[in-house]
């Protein structure tokens, strides 16, 4: 198992290549959409990345659970409801959903995941 | 003009790598265009070609039934201009395949000389991401007619080498195209 530094590097280098940002942007707290630009397309690309680095299998929806932000159960008026955000913190035990909780607009996840986030999701990744 | 960016496979190992070639002709308008005067290759087109025989690779993965589109060039880079009568020759491997799309790796040279190289990302549309309301972009016969224009059936073969077949893949008609 890596140590945390070192699956950092990794993931930084990940999202250096797939988003053609520079070393120092990319801090743990950063945002992938938010601060570093991150379009729907560069969540395919990171997951390659984050495979190949890691010689890992991450499975659609498991990075980011597009099927609840798009399930009528979980969804009403743009937001995600209480049962909603508890499948959320259910797929996404490597998130800090807390900021999301307080205003659960679908599009405020994506703009929400920092990089730490993914880090988080590869050392649960790696520990399973 | 006609929308082939490639003339013919000279290689093609499923899931594996193919290699396509493109010959250079001052009978094609854009050498014209690009550049007045100075008739070369657009690296655009380059790309172009890269991306098709990439995108065929791919697309056979997915038994040549699924939309798989061009997503990303993640790198592309160019070293030389391409000149009339000169031969690109585009080598694309597979570097990884997904159920939701592929990246590719490829080098385009003029002999020995090594003119691009690229990744890109291509990604496979399936109902999921519908984007016509289930009618599909092309017809089959369409595909399969350019498949064979390119002779991907004239040296297609899987890994342990047995040849691939166009009878194997669904590309007849099935349903009405927008």
């Amino acid at each position: 198992m890596p140590s945390s530094e070192e699956i950092f590097d990794k993931v930084r280098e990940a999202l250096v290549d797939a988003l053609g940002v520079d070393d120092d942007e990319v801090t743990p707290q950063a945002t992938l959409q938010g601060d570093l630009d991150a379009e729907s397309i560069d969540f395919l690309d990171i997951v390659f990345r984050l495979e190949k680095a890691f010689d890992i299998k991450i499975e659609r929806g498991e990075l980011f659970p597009e099927d609840i932000l798009t399930n009528v159960d979980y969804v009403q008026d743009g937001k995600v409801n209480a049962e909603g955000v508890a499948k959320l913190k259910e797929r996404m035990p490597f998130a800090d959903l807390s900021k999301f909780e307080s205003n659960p607009i679908v599009q405020n996840l994506a703009q929400e995941l920092t990089v730490q986030d993914m880090c988080n999701f590869v050392e649960h990744k790696l520990a399973a | 003009m006609r929308w082939f960016w490639i003339d013919r496979f000279t290689e093609f190992v499923c899931d594996s790598h193919a290699v396509a070639v493109k010959g250079v002709s001052l009978a094609e308008p854009h050498m014209h265009e690009h550049i007045v005067g100075y008739p070369i290759m657009p690296n655009s087109l380059v790309t172009e070609g890269i991306a098709q025989a990439g995108g065929l690779l791919v697309s056979e993965h997915y038994g040549f039934s699924e939309l798989v589109v061009l997503a990303k060039l993640a790198k592309v880079s160019f070293h030389s201009y391409v000149r009339n009568g000169e031969t690109l020759t585009y080598r694309v491997t597979v570097d990884s395949l997904r159920r939701d799309g592929a990246v590719v790796s490829a080098t385009a040279r003029v002999g020995e000389r090594l003119h691009a190289e690229a990744q890109l990302f291509f990604a496979r549309l399936d109902e999921s991401n519908d984007v016509t309301g289930g009618v599909p972009l092309f017809r089959p016969r369409d595909l399969r007619h350019w498949l064979q224009l390119v002779g991907v059936f004239e040296v297609g073969v899987r890994q342990d080498g047995t040849r691939i077949r166009e009878a194997e893949y669904p590309l007849v008609e099935t349903s009405a195209v927008v």
